[in-house]
């Protein structure tokens, strides 16, 4: 029986136990034998219930968590690194993979940084604008789904994982119709949107809206009174307004408080201002009441989306780029016959009728524009909080420094304050409603 | 492993190893090793429309002693590499390794310091799905691949005849950088 | 040398965008060359190239809209503090670019500042983002900038703090007791920098694994990537590569 993963080990902290599947009893017996009352026990980062690579370290009285601490760094990957050495556009690419269930966010607060050191943000299209608000709120809706889809599958909700899933599936239709990709887009770019909006478009998202208003529901009849919902989310994770606002969470964790601190009405960009919605906050602190707030943005972001279609009707044909062709992405993209990337139009105007066009593809796609010398903070409200980018120009084509406030980062510090004193099943719930993209909080 | 590895090769080895290679594939048990964007992808693939239930794979099972497939979806940052070695090894024979996605496969976009450069540094890989993400057709794609190579996997002294030949065949190989004019 | 220094930043910008009515502008380095990689046949004779890099520089009063009152308010509440120090103001300088203001902070009145500004009623900067380092390698004495991002719920604004400090000396006073929230992000600051925060209750690597050498987004230390093989060529790693500063 000997098993090099389930002996014990000695070690500086003490005998080390491996639980592999044996009897609770037998490794219980062998910890009351030494003087040891409170066992640390592992949530290894490769776990189903962690969101990802989160690796959590608990000290259990019995079945009380004394103790919790987060390690993180298991993703990390060098983004911010890695951004330093690829020009402004190509930067795009790689912070729409930090947090990846909301990757256009990533895009667009890295986007209002860099047009802001470019101070073009008054000269950015409206059609541009609109599309990226409809594709925020989309995203929106796909990763509260993922996050109420997953944190009900941690808990032993099943039926709301798969639900969950299915209406993501269109929200990712969605998103390939416009930008051609499920995940990971690259479509909101310095000056604009890397695209136009295809034919059809519109009614598709009506149809979406009108469908998820007879969805929705279901999660609500699902799990908003269902007992075992309400007895394991009420009162677990609580976290007062003077300990969101010490610990820095921002989101539905400090709405969850009741204080209606939302970027996008207090400090609007992109036109918000104009769109009518309401902000969500609940009053419990807990987990209960993130899980409603999550609920509820949803059907504002619907109407958000609605608004968006309603005014991209009256916008057919407009730019989506701004008007500099020093920073405009050249090509208007399509599938051309032989199945390549390419636009016929395009090639022809830059090969045939203009000089000036076909120099500036050629310094945009190879040099890239160059931003002037400064640092910019651009933040925005994302569906985990508030997500910021510190960028920083020396004036070149490439970043200096480009650094990201991610939400989830910041909100697992919570982790301790919420966890610490409730039982271990409590732990899975406290991760579920803080919701953290682990991509975000390493990058 | 077990007698089917001791069989004398001839038309009983090769039948049992149909028959070994059917049930084998027809109920992979992934384990849960979704690290990134590419766990998405994975998720999705056994949620209700690319339903990987009807491969019998629908249950992710999060201890990898009863898992038989590792689909590593997702980039392996230096950090997480000795945990990914640790979950291969706890997981018990046979197994598989999928890695997904790019940077499960080579390191993809990111080539730095911090993602070890394609997974088959730490485990052996059996299949490689690129893609950034790679759609959940792909990885369904990539798994009936998979289903097709075990399927038709060796035992016993085939398999000792095919590891030798293979062996033989990459020592004699050629470098990728000297094979000139193979650009398509 | 200050002369053409200035000349070589005026001229520098005639390839950008177009610009606003320029702030005062500080050299922070120069770079030679237009494309890296010094090891390859450069026949484009853009090798000789010198551009000097320059940041906006401090600003001067009145620095607009409600700039004004915060500066007032923490001019105010620094009061006696400002004029006891010998070694000058808390306050290096403020720099209003881009509709943000930057308060560059002397790092041992760090605490002091953040304190005031956290608590002055009409400061009242609770809400701290984060904290991010960036490192300036040819500001020689003070390449490592730790930089505060503060956000004020109740008055609905945002303000930057910076603190730099030498590479020999590393030490900036940790702001934790201030704004517990900035726990793991002068963590994050110290892996990824190498700046020491005096004063954080727990000091230690939070992404790369705990004995990792170096501090990698430092600007000296190399991305890390390998080349790349492919059928009859091989590409080097981006930060070896031949392209464009």
């Amino acid at each position: 029986m000997s098993d090099p993963y389930a002996t014990t080990t000695e070690s500086s902290a003490g005998t080390v136990y491996t639980v592999t599947g044996q009897d609770w009893d037998t490794v219980v017996a062998g910890v009351s034998q030494g003087d040891e009352e409170h066992v640390v026990v592992n949530m290894g980062p490769q776990h189903p219930s962690t969101h990802g690579v989160l690796r959590l370290i608990l000290e259990l009285d019995g079945e009380t968590v004394t103790d919790l601490r987060c390690g993180v760094g298991y993703l990390h990957t060098g983004i911010e690194k890695n951004m330093e050495f690829r020009t402004w556009t190509q930067g795009v690419t790689f912070c729409t993979r930090m947090d990846y269930v909301a990757p256009l966010f990533n895009e667009a607060v890295y986007v209002m940084g860099v047009e802001k050191l470019l101070e073009i943000e008054d000269d950015i299209p409206e059609k541009a604008l609109v599309m990226r608000v409809l594709l925020m709120e989309l995203n929106r809706i796909a990763s509260h789904l993922v996050a109420i889809a997953t944190g009900g599958m941690e808990i032993g909700a099943l039926t709301v994982m798969t639900i969950g899933f299915r209406e993501r599936e269109m929200v990712l239709d969605l998103f390939e119709t416009i930008t051609g990709l499920r995940m990971n887009h690259a479509f909101i770019r310095p000056g604009g949107v890397a695209q136009d909006l295809p034919d059809g478009t519109l009614d598709q998202v009506r149809d979406f809206v009108k469908i998820m208003r007879k969805r929705l529901p279901e999660y609500a009849a699902l799990c908003n009174a269902n007992p075992i919902f309400k007895g394991r989310l009420v009162g677990t994770g609580y976290l007062d307004r003077a300990g969101c606002l010490a610990l820095g969470a921002s989101g539905p964790i400090l709405r969850a408080t009741g204080y209606p601190w939302d970027l996008r009405r207090d400090q609007p960009y992109w036109g918000y201002e104009d769109y009518d919605f309401d902000v969500v906050t609940w009053d419990s602190s807990d987990a209960y009441g993130r899980f409603r707030i999550r609920l509820q943005e949803m059907w504002e972001s619907l109407r958000i989306i609605e608004q968006c279609a309603d005014r991209l009707d009256g916008l057919e044909g407009a730019p989506v780029v701004v008007a500099d062709k020093k920073i405009a992405w050249p090509a208007q993209l399509s599938v051309g016959e032989d199945g390549q990337g390419n636009s016929a139009e395009h090639i022809k105007h830059i090969m045939g009728e203009s000089m000036e066009a076909l120099i500036h593809h050629f310094k945009l796609v190879t040099e890239g524009f160059r931003v002037p010398p400064g640092q910019a903070y651009s933040a925005i409200e994302s569906p985990r909080g508030e997500l910021a980018c510190h960028v920083v120009s020396d004036g070149g084509t490439r970043p200096f420094r480009a650094h990201f406030r991610d939400p989830s980062f910041v909100n697992l510090q919570c982790m301790s304050v919420m966890a610490e004193g409730g039982m271990v099943a409590d732990v899975v719930v406290v991760v579920a409603s803080i919701d953290p993209v682990l991509g975000g909080v390493d990058r | 492993m077990g007698i089917e590895e001791k069989l004398p090769s001839g038309v009983l080895l090769s039948t049992v190893e149909g028959a070994a290679g059917y049930f084998r594939k027809a109920s992979l048990w992934p384990a849960t090793f979704g690290l990134a964007c590419c766990a998405f992808e994975m998720m999705t693939a056994g949620a209700p429309r690319y339903d990987l239930a009807r491969f019998g794979m629908e249950v992710f099972r999060a201890s990898p002693r009863q898992a038989d497939l590792m689909i590593v979806a997702g980039r392996v940052s230096q950090k997480m590499a000795p945990v990914l070695r640790q979950i291969y090894d706890q997981m018990t024979n046979p197994k598989w390794v999928l890695s997904m996605g790019v940077c499960a496969s080579s390191g993809g976009m990111f080539n730095n310091y911090a993602i070890v450069q394609g997974v088959d540094h730490v485990v052996p890989v059996d299949m490689y799905l690129p893609g950034c993400p790679p759609r959940p057709e792909m990885l369904i794609d990539s798994i009936l691949k998979l289903h097709d190579k075990i399927q038709h996997s060796k035992l016993g002294e085939n398999r000792a005849e095919q590891i030798e030949e293979r062996e033989q065949a990459a020592l004699t190989a050629s470098t990728t950088s000297d094979m000139k004019g193979l650009l398509r | 040398m200050t002369d053409n220094q200035s000349e070589d930043a005026a001229r520098g910008r005639d390839d950008l965008p177009a610009t606003p009515e320029s702030t005062q502008l500080e050299v922070v380095e120069v770079r030679d060359g237009m494309f890296g990689a010094e090891d390859s046949g450069d026949t484009s004779g853009y090798g000789r190239l010198r551009r000097t890099i320059a940041l906006p520089g401090p600003s001067s009063r009145p620095y607009g809209g409600w700039f004004d009152d915060v500066a007032d308010s923490l001019e105010a509440g620094l009061g006696d503090l400002a004029t006891s120090v010998p070694d000058g103001h808390p306050i290096e300088k403020v720099v209003v670019d881009r509709g943000e203001i930057t308060f560059y902070v002397r790092r041992k009145h760090l605490r002091a500042v953040a304190q005031l500004l956290r608590d002055d009623p009409a400061l009242r900067f609770e809400f701290c983002s984060g904290v991010s380092g960036v490192h300036y390698p040819g500001e020689t004495g003070r390449e490592l900038h730790a930089v505060y991002h503060l956000l004020s719920m109740t008055h609905n604004r945002r303000i930057r703090l910076e603190v730099a400090a030498p590479d020999a000396d590393p030490h900036i006073p940790s702001v934790v007791p201030v704004y517990p929230t900035a726990d793991w992000h002068e963590r994050e600051t110290y892996d990824f920098f190498g700046i020491i925060f005096d004063g954080h209750p727990a000091l230690t690597r939070i992404q790369m694994p705990d004995d990792w050498p170096g501090h990698p987004q430092r600007k000296d230390y190399p991305l890390g990537g390998i080349s790349v093989e492919y059928k009859g060529a091989t590409i080097p790693p981006p930060d070896e590569r031949r392209s464009y500063r």
